[in-house]
């Protein structure tokens, strides 16, 4: 399980630019494996940072829930995989190796991402939101909660990160707003129609009181 | 005198039961604290990956798993198939691979070298007459009854149509699969993805050759299963032995690509339909031959299920299961119901509009032939009224929209037996008036736990939290599999005897103690009443108990009305469809359901809902590609195999169909109903939209112009 970092001085450090927009994990890999490797001996073992590519495993910061966290992982950990198995934040699911489901979506930047499509190198100097770090979030879990827009409850935590992502930018959504904004989301038991009446009635009240 | 008998309350003397109530998980569930077997992460967890067989029919050759052992954080391998064994499908289990993280699990599967000789395979699950050139053909058990050949020959009218339904999944969220923990090399700890908590441990001591005491099962949520999960799984089996081998505990999930090919699929069916009836649309006679299959064992669904819903009395259907290289099937939801409505129901329809008739008609008119067509009458009066049937029904074909859109409406209906499951629960009842349940049941995302408290707060008049329900391991008193729609009975029968038994007891030691006749008394809202009048509060009559807990087991189920058999249901659906492009927009779909007593209103309409979802599913998106030429399931992922997005289900409406009668039945099952005749029911509508029918589900939009392509201008 990771570590809690002591140290928060070198989180400005980690300002690499992103190297990739919106694509999968596997093409994030094979781009960062045909980066140009600057790395420099006076930059110490192992640290990822910006154009350093390591093959091995280096120490990556993430901050979570703001909270920071020091891992050893390798480039090709996923976001998904570090949050899940080195942090034990297990509330975002994996229920694939690819991001056709929205069960892993998470609030980067207080944008939805989904936390498959990213590695967790690249997550760095971010500010990464997980269900954990919502659970505060009474208003929109008591929707769900209320309009039983759950079942097994396995998809649910990705529907409210990924309602809670559409809110953030858009806190009166329409129907139509809302079946695009959720539609990368997967739900096997049937539970739709409690979403939309619950995602219906947060954007009737979303940001009026 | 209040009389000591086992019955649900007088339906307007509820509190609790039959009110929509929030799940008591549901917070848990949508904050992620909820742990589910694949968030389990013990110390020292390694991680399990599998390799599976790229070929639907090989022999191995050579399986070299030393150079594998050597990659870095591989710790061990589990070969779950042996050179010269034969693989039977595409995606069957080879070889599991634990390793420290899931990542070095995947390398070490990369460093095996597998040799196949690649053999001969059979796919076509469609074409029964390449079947029978292949020598794939399996004849199962024939269903003939009556005089079929002479009374179609009499006939009025006979329709004759073909009418199929593909192979789909279970597409349970949670993948199959199972975190394995020893203790003292001799206890093993199971969290496994199940919806047979109480039915596993010795799944799991057999074959590993302990005593079934040394093993527990837990799971505490799962998924979905949808009838897949009621097995140990070798995937299951081979986490504790890998578990064993390293003594570390190993968590073993299946990819999407092995969940979809080889943990859970339910059989295709295919159908040439004749139908024959009277003048007036009353069916006579029924003659089909039957084919379908998931697997290599070939089966298809049971014929004595045609035509479903409406027995005829002269029938025959000649079934034939077809062997392919398929991963094995599993129940699901409602087994082989909604293949058996999609096959008949639709032939009723285009019958229907054969003779000019409004199909509500003809369904109405062989209702006799139901096992209750009083209620199916009113069902359809109902369904029909919320969907305005009379105002836009219009004769098949002849809705025209603009441009290219075409409006239809369909209907279809279905039963279920819907009994409870044999159950045991143990309920403790504490001096400070709270209470705790025991069962080893599950909550496969129908409100287990929720109907429990209310059971059982709603029979002691207290306030729900003040119960905690446990369920969700085998060491609590044993509760039957969630299959079939047997839990909410299942579970609801016992605990109400046993807080029925456990409130009768504390009634005496009240009746002791405050001087009172114990038949007087009852329980409302907090308070013990003798005659209606306070007598103590439930807190004082509990204190009674003393330090030792007060302790009852109920068992289930029995034969006094607190559950009970046999449901029915109607569907009707409105739909519009696009000729050009072949895509069907749902407007409304309407279920009108039959349920018996309603223990919690909210995850009743919650399971209904469901099950129109899943049935859109079916009906429209949903289907395994089995390719032929190199028989590989080739839409094994979430982006080729497609499932219904929230914008694609339309407005629906679910209506209870619930009287007092209906409620002194008892509690019946609910899960799977409503998933029987969405595929009829949308079927139908968009024939009625279009003016032919689209004979093979999904109805995707290629199949939806085909059948537009040959049908008469």
């Amino acid at each position: 399980m990771g570590q809690e970092s002591q140290s928060s001085g070198d989180k400005a450090v980690f300002n690499r630019r992103a190297f990739l927009k919106g694509s999968g994990a596997a093409m994030a890999a094979g781009a960062w494996a045909g980066a140009e490797t600057t790395s420099t001996a006076a930059e110490g073992p192992q640290t990822f940072k910006k154009n350093l590519v390591p093959s091995g495993p280096g120490e990556v910061i993430l901050n979570v829930n703001g909270k920071e966290y020091a891992l050893q992982l390798e480039p090709r950990v996923t976001l998904l995989e570090a949050l899940r198995n080195d942090l034990n934040l297990t509330g975002t699911k994996e229920v694939e190796e690819t991001t056709a489901a929205g069960a892993d979506t998470v609030l980067i930047d207080g944008k939805p991402v989904l936390a498959n499509s990213r590695l967790a190198v690249e997550c760095q100097g971010k500010q990464i939101v997980t269900i954990e770090g919502l659970a505060s979030d009474a208003e929109i879990i008591n929707s769900f909660v209320k309009h039983d827009a759950l079942q097994c409850g396995f998809c649910t935590p990705g529907f409210v990160m990924a309602l809670r992502g559409l809110l953030n930018k858009n806190p009166h959504p329409s129907a139509e707003e809302i079946d695009s904004a959720l539609g990368g989301n997967l739900c096997r038991c049937g539970t739709y129609a409690g979403i939309k009446a619950c995602a219906l009635e947060l954007a009737r009240q979303e940001g009026d009181n | 005198m209040v009389e000591r008998t086992y019955s649900w309350k007088p339906r307007a003397e509820n509190e609790l039961l039959g009110t929509p109530v929030e799940r008591i998980d549901g917070v848990a569930k949508a904050t992620g604290q909820a742990k589910y077997t694949a968030d389990i992460n013990t110390s020292g967890t390694l991680f399990a990956r599998a390799l599976t067989s790229p070929h639907a029919y090989a022999r191995i050759k050579r399986l070299e798993i030393e150079a594998a052992k050597s990659v870095s954080g591989v710790k061990a391998i589990k070969v779950m198939m042996n050179v010269g064994d034969e693989v039977l499908w595409d995606g069957q289990l080879v070889a599991v691979v634990a390793a420290e993280r899931p990542e070095f699990a995947l390398d070490g599967i990369r460093a095996i070298e597998v040799e196949y000789e690649v053999l001969e395979h059979f796919v076509d699950e469609e074409n029964l007459e390449e079947a029978k050139t292949a020598d794939k053909q399996n004849p199962q058990k024939e269903e003939d009854r009556g005089d079929v050949e002479q009374t179609l020959k009499s006939a009025a009218v006979i329709h004759e149509g073909y009418y199929g339904i593909h192979t789909v999944t279970h597409m349970c969220m949670e993948p199959h699969g199972a975190h394995c923990e020893w203790h003292d090399d001799a206890k093993l700890h199971v969290h496994l993805s199940t919806q047979n908590v109480s039915g596993t441990a010795s799944q799991f001591a057999t074959p590993l050759e302990l005593k079934a005491t040394d093993v527990t099962i837990s799971c505490d949520y799962l998924g979905g299963g949808f009838g897949s999960k009621f097995s140990a799984g070798e995937w299951g089996l081979a986490a504790a032995e890998l578990a064993r081998e390293t003594g570390r505990p190993v968590r073993f999930m299946l990819d999407r690509a092995t969940e979809l090919k080889t943990a859970g699929l339910r059989p295709s069916a295919f159908s040439k339909v004749k139908l024959g009836a009277d003048a007036d649309g009353n069916l006579v006679a029924w003659d089909a031959e039957l084919w379908g299959t998931t697997d290599i064992e070939g089966k298809t669904i049971a014929a004595k299920l045609l035509p479903y819903a409406f027995k005829v009395r002269n029938h025959r259907t000649q079934p034939t299961g077809i062997k392919i290289n398929g991963g094995p099937e599993q129940a699901w939801r409602a087994p082989h119901h909604p293949q058996a409505a999609a096959l008949s129901q639709t032939a009723m329809d285009d019958l229907a509009a054969k003779l000019n008739l409004d199909p509500y008609q003809l369904f109405l008119k062989n209702l006799d032939k139901t096992w209750n067509p009083e209620l199916y009458a009113d069902q359809m009066r109902i369904a029909a009224e919320l969907i305005e049937w009379d105002q836009n029904w219009k004769p098949r074909g002849t809705n025209k929209l603009d441009g290219s859109l075409r409006r239809g409406l369909g209907m279809a209906l279905h039963e279920w037996t819907g009994s409870a499951h044999s159950a045991t629960t143990l309920i403790r009842v504490h001096a400070d008036g709270t209470v705790e349940t025991f069962g080893g049941s599950q909550d496969i995302g129908t409100g287990t736990r929720t109907i429990i408290g209310i059971t059982v707060a709603e029979t002691f008049e207290i306030p729900l939290d003040q119960v905690q329900v446990n369920i969700g391991s085998s060491k609590y008193p044993r509760s039957g599999p969630s299959g079939g729609s047997s839990t909410s009975g299942g579970v609801s029968g016992p605990n109400r005897r046993a807080a029925l038994e456990a409130l009768w007891k504390i009634f005496d030691l009240v009746a002791s103690r405050y001087q009172v006749d114990a038949s007087t008394l009852t329980a409302q809202q907090g308070k013990i009443l003798s005659n209606g009048n306070p007598v103590c509060n439930w807190n004082e009559a509990t204190s009674l108990i003393g330090p030792m807990p007060l302790e009852v087991q109920g068992e289930g189920p029995k034969r006094d009305g607190l559950t009970s058999i046999d449901v029915g249901g109607v569907q009707m659906a409105d739909v519009t469809v696009d000729i050009e492009t072949g895509k069907i927009k749902i407007n409304r779909f309407v279920a009108v359901q039959d349920c018996g007593t309603i223990l919690n209103r909210l995850t009743a309409e919650s399971q209904v809902y469901g099950g129109m979802i899943m049935g859109i599913s079916y009906a429209l998106f949903e289907e395994r590609i089995l390719d032929n030429k190199t028989g590989r399931f080739i839409n094994a992922d979430l982006f080729n195999y497609k499932l219904p997005r929230i914008g694609d289900i339309g407005e629906l409406k679910v209506h209870l169909y619930e009287t007092d009668e209906t409620y002194a039945r008892g509690v019946i099952g609910l899960g799977e109903p409503p998933v029987i005749s969405c595929g009829a029911t949308l079927s139908n509508a968009v024939a009625n939209a279009i003016g032919v029918r689209v004979p093979v589900l999904p109805m995707t939009p290629a199949r939806v112009l085909n059948a537009l392509e040959g049908a008469p201008a």
